[in-house]
C-alpha cells in the first residue's frame, strides 16, 4: 500500500542561523528511513511521466521501487545506466520544472521527491561501495573532449565506457567546470565532483588540466597532429554580461563568475588559501537566476551584514530553484523585486558606495512570455551597498569558434548544430552544453553530453 | 607540474625563472603572458612572457618581489616545480606592417619589453629602446637589451646611471629632436604608461600600452580585468593585453587594481608573522 501522504518526507538542513555563516552543504539528505518512507509514495504508474520530464530520460519508477524494497545498489545500477552523475543531479537540478512537474502526485498535494531520492541513493552508493569502475578494453580510438564540466563529463564517460581513449582538456587547473568555480560547497561539495572525475580516470579517461584550447592547442592540432577523431567541445557558457550603465567601472563591482570563483575555486573563504575576495559590508548582487542565488549566499557566508538581491522581475519569474529561493529567503538575504540598477555611486576613492535603483512594474508580456518590467518614473532610490556582484547571465566562450576555421557559430555566440543537436559545422566536431544552448542547466547540459557520445560513437564506426 | 630550469636574480627585487613548459613555449609570442599557481593553495598570477626557447620548451617569466606569491616564488631554486602554468594567453604585439617602433619599459616593465623589442627587431623594424630606472642598482638586462635594438637609452630617477629623467624625459627629447616612429610601445607602472601616452600625443605618434589588471582566469570569464578603452569595456586576457594607450581610461585602472591591496598588505604581514613564529620555535 503507497504512502498516500500529501506532503514530501521534510530533508533535513542545517539551521538558517548557522548555515548562513558556514560553508558546509546546508541539505543534509535524507536517511534510510525516510528515504524508503518518500520512496512509498510512489505509485509506480503504468505509463510514467516523470521519466519524459526527464532531460536523461532516468527509469524514476524502477529505481524508488528499489529504493522501497532497500535494494540501494540496484536503484544506484538502474540510475546509473542513463545518468552518469547522480549525485551532482540529485543537488542542482530543477526538479520542480522537470521530472517532478510531471508526477500525479503533484496534482493533488506535493509530487514524489525524486531528486531527493537519487541524492539519497547516489551517497549511500560513495559512501558503502568503494569499487571504482573497471577500466574496459581499448577500441583504438582517440576522442578529445574540451571542457569538464557536466555535458564534457557525461560525455567522456559513455565513451570510455564503450572502450574510447577519450583525453580531457580543461583551462583551469581543476576538472569540473562550473560545478567547481561556479556551484558552491554549500550546495555541490567539491568532493562529489572529485570523486567523479576520479571514476572518469578509473575507466581510463586522460584529464589534462591547464590546457586552454584555442591558444595553446586549436582544435584543427587536435585532430591533425595529434590523432584524434573526434573533438566533443563542452566549453560552457562563461562570458559574463554587465549592464552597461555608469558606475561598473569602480572597485567593487564584480561579475558573478569572479565573486563565485574566487570563492569556489579558489577557496577564498579558507584562511590560508592566497587568493583575496572582497570584505563587504554590504552587498547586492543583480539577477535573479541560480548564480544570482549562489552569489548573495556566498556573500552572507563570506560575513556581509546585509545581502540584497536585486532583480527587475518579481517572484513569479525568477528563474532561480525555489529550493535556492527558499533557502536564500531564509538566511535573511532581502530581495528587493521589480527593482533595476540604473547607476553604481562611488566614492572618492573609486570604491562603490551605493548603487541607485528604480522601481519597476509588470507590463505586457514580452518574447519570453514573462511580462515585461517597466520603470516607475521618479521612483529612483539608493542601497546602501560597497560591493555589487552582476549575476546577469552568461554567453559562450568565443576562444574556440574564433580560432576554428568552419565552426559557425549564432548571433548569441552559441555554436551552430544540425538536427541530431550535436554535429557542429565542422565534420568530427561535436558539441553540447552551454557552448550550444547559452547558459542552461546542469541536466540539459548532461542529455547533450549523452547524445554526442552517440553520435561520436556513430561518426567514428561509419568513417 | 612544470620544472624551474634556471633561476636568476637580476636585481635585489627582480627574479627570473625559466620554466619547462613545452606546449607554451611552442605558441608563445611576445607581448603574450601565462599564469601561474606555485601550490594547492596558491593564487593565479597573471605574468608576461619574458622570453621562450621553443627547441628547449621552456619559457621565461621576470617578476618583482611586490606581494605574497611573487616572494613565495623567489623563494624557489632550479629543480623546483610549479603546480601549475598556464598559456600563452592574450593577443601578440602587433608588429605588422611597421617599419620604426620605439619600445619604453619602465622598472619591471622592462623585462616585458624585452622580449617585445627583440621580437620587433628581429623582423626588421628600426628599434629604439628607453627603459627607466630608480637607480643604478636596478637597472637589469642591460646587454640583452644593446643586442636588440637599433638605440638603447637608459635613464635612472637620480641620474646614478645613464641619464638622469624618467624615460620620457627621453621620449620628448627624441620626439622634438624629430625622431619619426610607427609606433610606441610602453610597458611599465600605470602612471609611465599614463604619462608616455600625454607625451607622444602632440606628435601623433601611436602609442600602444600593455595592461596587466587584476584576474583570475585568463580567458574572458571572471571579467576582472576589465578596463574601458574608448569607452567600451574589454577584456585585458583576451582583447588585449596591449591597447591604444590614447583610449585608455587609466585613472579607473590605477582604481581597480586597488581593489585587494589592503587585503593583500595584511596577508603579506600575516605570513612573515608566521615565519617569525615558526622562526623563533626552531630557535628555541
Amino acid at each position: 500500500m503507497a504512502n498516500m501522504t500529501p506532503v514530501k518526507t521534510p530533508m533535513p538542513n542545517q539551521a538558517p542561523e548557522v548555515r548562513a555563516h558556514n560553508f558546509e552543504e546546508v541539505a543534509l539528505g535524507y536517511t534510510e528511513e525516510m528515504a524508503r518512507q518518500e520512496a512509498e509514495r510512489c505509485l509506480n504508474c503504468k505509463n510514467p511521466r516523470c521519466v519524459q520530464g526527464c532531460p536523461v530520460n532516468v527509469r524514476i519508477p524502477e529505481f524508488i521501487a528499489k529504493v522501497a524494497a532497500g535494494d540501494y545498489e540496484a536503484a544506484y545500477e538502474i540510475i546509473t545506466s542513463t545518468n552518469a552523475l547522480p549525485a551532482i543531479s540529485g543537488r542542482v537540478c530543477p526538479q520542480e520544472s522537470q521530472c517532478e512537474s510531471k508526477c500525479v502526485r503533484g496534482v493533488k498535494g506535493e509530487p514524489v521527491g525524486i531528486g531527493r531520492l537519487e541524492r539519497f541513493v547516489a551517497d549511500w552508493h560513495r559512501t558503502h561501495s568503494n569499487d571504482l569502475p573497471k577500466q574496459p578494453e581499448s577500441n583504438g580510438h582517440k576522442v578529445a573532449v574540451v571542457g569538464s564540466g557536466p555535458s564534457s563529463l557525461t560525455c567522456a564517460s559513455d565513451l570510455a565506457k564503450q572502450g574510447y581513449q577519450v583525453t580531457i582538456f580543461e583551462a583551469f587547473h581543476t576538472a569540473g567546470g562550473v560545478l567547481v568555480y561556479g556551484i558552491p560547497e554549500f550546495r555541490l561539495p567539491k568532493a562529489i565532483v572529485q570523486s567523479e572525475v576520479e571514476k572518469l580516470k578509473a575507466l581510463g579517461v586522460e584529464v589534462m588540466t591547464d590546457m586552454v584550447i584555442g591558444k595553446v592547442l586549436s582544435i584543427d592540432e587536435l585532430m591533425e597532429d595529434m590523432g584524434f577523431e573526434a573533438v566533443f567541445i563542452g566549453t560552457g557558457a562563461g562570458l559574463p554580461r554587465f549592464m552597461g550603465i555608469p558606475g561598473e567601472g569602480y572597485a567593487g563591482v564584480c561579475s558573478a563568475n569572479e565573486y563565485l570563483t574566487r570563492t569556489n575555486l579558489m577557496k577564498a573563504y579558507l584562511e590560508e588559501y592566497d587568493t583575496p575576495q572582497l570584505k563587504s559590508r554590504a552587498v547586492a548582487v543583480v539577477g535573479g537566476g541560480n548564480v544570482a542565488m549562489d552569489a548573495c549566499r556566498c556573500a552572507m557566508r563570506l560575513g556581509a551584514e546585509k545581502v540584497y538581491i536585486v532583480y527587475r522581475r518579481s517572484m513569479e519569474e525568477m528563474p532561480a530553484r525555489n529550493e535556492e529561493i527558499e533557502h536564500a529567503q531564509e538566511e535573511g538575504i532581502d530581495f528587493r523585486l521589480l527593482c533595476n540598477p540604473v547607476e553604481i555611486l562611488g566614492d572618492d576613492k573609486g570604491h562603490v558606495s551605493g548603487i541607485k535603483c528604480i522601481q519597476m512594474e509588470l507590463g505586457e508580456p514580452d518574447a519570453s512570455g514573462r511580462r515585461r518590467p517597466v520603470e516607475v518614473p521618479g521612483s529612483e532610490f539608493v542601497l546602501d551597498v560597497d560591493t555589487v556582484v552582476m549575476a546577469l547571465g552568461t554567453s559562450p566562450n568565443p576562444l574556440i569558434r574564433s580560432t576554428t576555421p568552419g565552426l559557425e557559430a549564432n548571433r548569441r555566440g552559441c555554436l551552430v548544430v544540425g538536427e541530431d543537436e550535436v554535429s557542429t559545422t565542422r565534420e568530427g566536431v561535436f558539441a553540447g552544453g552551454d557552448a550550444v544552448t547559452g547558459a542552461a542547466t546542469v541536466i540539459l547540459a548532461m542529455g547533450a553530453g549523452k547524445k554526442a557520445a552517440v553520435a561520436i560513437d556513430k561518426y567514428i564506426k561509419n568513417k | 607540474m612544470y620544472k624551474i630550469v634556471r633561476k636568476e636574480v637580476l636585481n635585489p627585487t627582480i627574479c627570473l625563472l625559466e620554466i619547462e613548459a613545452p606546449f607554451v613555449a611552442r605558441k608563445a609570442q611576445p607581448g603574450q603572458f601565462i599564469i601561474l599557481r606555485i601550490d594547492e593553495k596558491g593564487e593565479r598570477l597573471p605574468l608576461t612572457i619574458g622570453g621562450f626557447d621553443r627547441e628547449k620548451g621552456t619559457v621565461t617569466i621576470i617578476f618583482q618581489l611586490v606581494g605574497l606569491t611573487t616572494r613565495a616564488l623567489a623563494k624557489l631554486e632550479e629543480g623546483d616545480f610549479l603546480l601549475d602554468f598556464v598559456g600563452p594567453l592574450g593577443k601578440p604585439t602587433e608588429m605588422e606592417g611597421l617599419k620604426s617602433a620605439c619600445v619604453i619599459g619602465g622598472g619591471l616593465g622592462t623585462a616585458i619589453a624585452f622580449p617585445v623589442a627583440k621580437g620587433l627587431h628581429d623582423a626588421g623594424v628600426e628599434t629604439d629602446v628607453i627603459v627607466g630606472f630608480r637607480n643604478k642598482d636596478l637597472v637589469i638586462l642591460e646587454e640583452d637589451f644593446k643586442n636588440a635594438c637599433d638605440n638603447f637609452y637608459i635613464m635612472t630617477d637620480d641620474g646614478s646611471y645613464g641619464e638622469k629623467g624618467f624615460t620620457t624625459t627621453k621620449e620628448q627629447q627624441l620626439l622634438e629632436g624629430g625622431k619619426k616612429y610607427d609606433v610606441i610601445i610602453a610597458i611599465g607602472p600605470v602612471p609611465m604608461m599614463k604619462f608616455v601616452v600625454k607625451t607622444a600625443e602632440p606628435f601623433g605618434v601611436p602609442t600602444r600600452v600593455s595592461l596587466n589588471p587584476i584576474m583570475i582566469d585568463g580567458t574572458g570569464m571572471c571579467g576582472g580585468c576589465r578596463v574601458t578603452v574608448g569607452g567600451k569595456m574589454q577584456f585585458a586576457c583576451v582583447d588585449g593585453p596591449e591597447f591604444d594607450g590614447y583610449q585608455v581610461d587609466f585613472d579607473e585602472l590605477m582604481n581597480r587594481n586597488a581593489t585587494f591591496r589592503e587585503q593583500e598588505a595584511e596577508k603579506n604581514r600575516d605570513h612573515l608573522c608566521r615565519f617569525d613564529k615558526l622562526g623563533n620555535e626552531l630557535i628555541q
